[in-house]
């Protein structure tokens, strides 16, 4: 019978952790871009786009982010295309993401004075120009802590791919608890990772906000 | 391609769903209750506490605030029977869920503590009120009236993650929708189903939380 060292288990772990870091930054990145369209459309005072918005943002918010893989990964399928898990993964987090962080970001908008509207407008400014030159420059500098902040959710949710077959962090952890019958190792393994995936980016959001604070 | 969706395949299952809908609900309500308690002591001892004890919450707070839900079931469930402590996967979900809740809500209880003016405290010690009193009617009354709207989006946040335990067959409403998706294979009519039970649930909770809190502080929340 095959036999798993200590460095082994680590060793397979770790290359699992690559794939957990690299769908969370695909899953960040393309959420955050998702995210920035839903922004414009959710602050655009257009009825029906802000209607669209505010029921995708309640879907997103409102269910289970394992409910969203499931839909995604056997929905898609019905229309006769083959689903990867990875593809199904990305696809629900990047939605997930996009609903999470266009929350954030409204509150940031939504802090910028009336007044800079106003300004803007009364410059004759179009409202992508508006949101271009004069909120979102203004907005970004709030907006940075709780994005970072929210980035560990990200890095944490991706957890949940392992229950749709894709092999990540949490998955590689199963697969070899089943292989090595070592489940309190090899989890506390699996947790300590996460924890160092994590920790520097709350403790990074946590001094931002205190930086942000002490500037006003 | 087009493909129909055929709902009333459902129908004969909606006891099986009924029983993991109530399970998920009687799970949310004792882990929060649990949690609360948890997060209240813990909040109470980072705040008040000796320094020892405080650093020992800060080591919980942050270990679990860092890692994924499905990781601290699957160590407590798998894990810790190697240690010799064996939990059915019912207890184990329970625990899990109020360790989870209970670290979140320390933390959202301590901003509250530390929002409470110290002339507050003084005012309580001087009209020769116990710790314990200042505790109980100055401290965590306020702390509890400013933090309520966050701990309330933190229970619906843990009642949506609570999805997880499923992964352990604990008999939730996902647990359910997975049986029911095994048998017909209908898996996206029971996932559009169990999806938007999910999402009635979380807006049903959102405004007994928003009564209930009227009903407690008797002003709008």
């Amino acid at each position: 019978m095959l036999q798993f060292s200590f460095w082994d288990i680590l060793s397979n772990l770790l290359i699992a952790t690559g794939w957990t870091i690299i769908l969370s930054l695909i899953a960040f990145v393309s959420g955050g871009l998702v995210g920035l369209i839903l922004l414009f459309m959710r602050t655009s005072q257009i009825k029906p786009l802000e209607w669209f918005t505010k029921s995708y943002i309640e879907f997103f918010q409102g269910t289970p982010l394992l409910m969203q893989l499931f839909l995604f990964f056997f929905g898609i399928a019905l229309f006769g295309v083959e689903v990867s898990p990875w593809l199904a993964a990305w696809l629900a987090l990047t939605l997930w993401t996009s609903a999470f962080l266009t929350e954030i970001w409204r509150g940031c908008v939504e802090s910028i004075p009336r007044g800079q509207w106003e300004a803007s407008s009364s410059l004759a400014l179009t409202y992508i120009e508006q949101m271009r030159y004069v909120i979102l420059p203004q907005a970004l500098r709030i907006a940075v802590a709780p994005t970072v902040g929210f980035s560990v959710q990200v890095i944490k949710g991706t957890a949940l791919a392992s229950i749709i077959g894709f092999v990540e962090l949490t998955k590689a952890g199963t697969v070899l608890n089943n292989a090595t019958f070592r489940p309190f190792l090899v989890y506390s393994l699996v947790a300590l990772i996460y924890f160092c995936l994590c920790f520097p980016l709350s403790w990074c959001a946590k001094k931002l906000e205190g930086r942000l604070n002490a500037a006003r | 391609m087009v493909y129909h969706l055929h709902f009333e395949a459902l129908l004969p299952y909606w006891r099986v769903l009924l029983d993991g809908l109530i399970f998920t609900i009687v799970l949310t309500v004792v882990s929060t209750v649990a949690g609360i308690a948890v997060g209240t002591a813990g909040a109470s001892a980072r705040t008040f506490g000796p320094a020892w004890l405080g650093r020992v919450v800060i080591c919980y707070v942050e270990l679990i605030r860092n890692t994924p839900f499905i990781v601290q079931l699957f160590f407590i469930f798998f894990g810790l029977p190697a240690l010799g402590l064996k939990l059915s996967e019912t207890t184990a979900a329970f625990l899990a869920m109020t360790i989870n809740l209970g670290a979140y809500s320390t933390e959202i209880i301590r901003a509250g503590i530390e929002a409470v003016p110290k002339g507050h405290l003084e005012a309580g010690v001087s009209l020769a009120m116990s710790k314990w009193e200042v505790l109980r009617y100055i401290v965590l009354k306020q702390a509890f009236r400013k933090i309520y709207p966050a701990l309330s989006s933190q229970i619906i946040i843990v009642m949506l993650g609570s999805a997880v335990v499923s992964q352990i067959s604990a008999q939730d409403l996902t647990y359910a929708a997975n049986f029911v998706a095994s048998r017909n294979f209908r898996n996206f009519e029971v996932y559009i189903l169990a999806a938007v039970v999910y999402l009635l649930l979380a807006i049903a909770m959102r405004a007994v939380l928003r009564g209930l809190g009227r009903y407690l502080f008797k002003a709008a929340v």
